[in-house]
């Protein structure tokens, strides 16, 4: 499992190799999170951010048949069209793989302490956080509640 | 006790400021009680840490709810919402 909190970029093709050398995958998901349209900083807490990363990558391990995985995520100053982000996830079929990748995306969202700052031509502001992404969160949580018997 | 409070993104630019060593008050055992107690500084901490203000906190680098219990020597930090991805 690879956790990186980075100020550097990062190249999707050689993480994504790294995990498909694993032995036994057949399967690999990935998400990479791009700036839209406005620079932006990204704050973070060291130590803590790579921590709560970790136990989220934790947990997906823990639900699906995670063979391996790797989320790099960025901070510092970022320009539109940068990389911000990448959950990739190595499994044997298609279907753990993707939604490891996703549950793991949806709670980094709302777990992980990153803060966006945007800089836009009026003036820079914070990122308030949306209650869509809440949801996403949450909808994980009354997934395994109503598996379980 | 003596705990280390720290500040992040939006708190930590209207409260200017990022880290502070805080002597807490015989009584005050857990995180709500710990920023009810900043909160009463007035002025910008009353502002920043009111209660309508969603305002997260971390102990020992863990996000934890207001009854959180606080020990001597913990990190405790408060900050807004994540916002990353």
């Amino acid at each position: 499992m690879k956790i990186s909190v980075q100020r550097d970029d990062f190249d999707v093709s050689s993480e994504l190799k790294l995990l498909s050398k694993t032995p036994r995958v057949g399967a690999l998901a990935s998400f990479v999170g791009v700036v839209r349209e406005v620079a932006m900083t990204l704050e973070h807490y060291p130590g803590m951010t790579e921590n709560s990363i970790r136990k989220i990558a934790e947990e997906a391990r823990s639900r699906w048949q995670v063979i391996d995985c790797t989320v790099i995520h960025r901070y510092g100053d970022l320009r539109p069209n940068d990389q911000i982000v990448l959950v990739a996830v190595a499994s044997a079929h298609r279907g753990e793989a993707f939604a490891a990748c996703e549950f793991i995306m949806d709670y980094l969202k709302t777990r992980a302490p990153f803060w966006k700052k945007e800089h836009a031509a009026e003036g820079s502001r914070w990122v308030e956080a949306k209650s869509s992404d809440d949801d996403a969160a949450e909808r994980w949580r009354l997934r395994q509640g109503a598996t379980k018997p | 006790m003596k705990v280390t409070v720290r500040f992040f993104a939006s708190v930590k630019e209207q409260l200017g400021r990022e880290l502070e060593e805080i002597e807490v008050p015989a009584g005050i055992s857990t995180v709500g009680g710990l920023r009810a107690h900043l909160r009463a500084r007035g002025g910008r901490w009353a502002e920043v840490l009111a209660e309508t203000r969603r305002v997260t906190a971390a102990v020992n680098q863990d996000m934890v709810k207001p009854g959180a219990a606080i020990k001597p020597g913990d990190e405790v930090a408060f900050f807004p919402p994540v916002t990353g991805g």
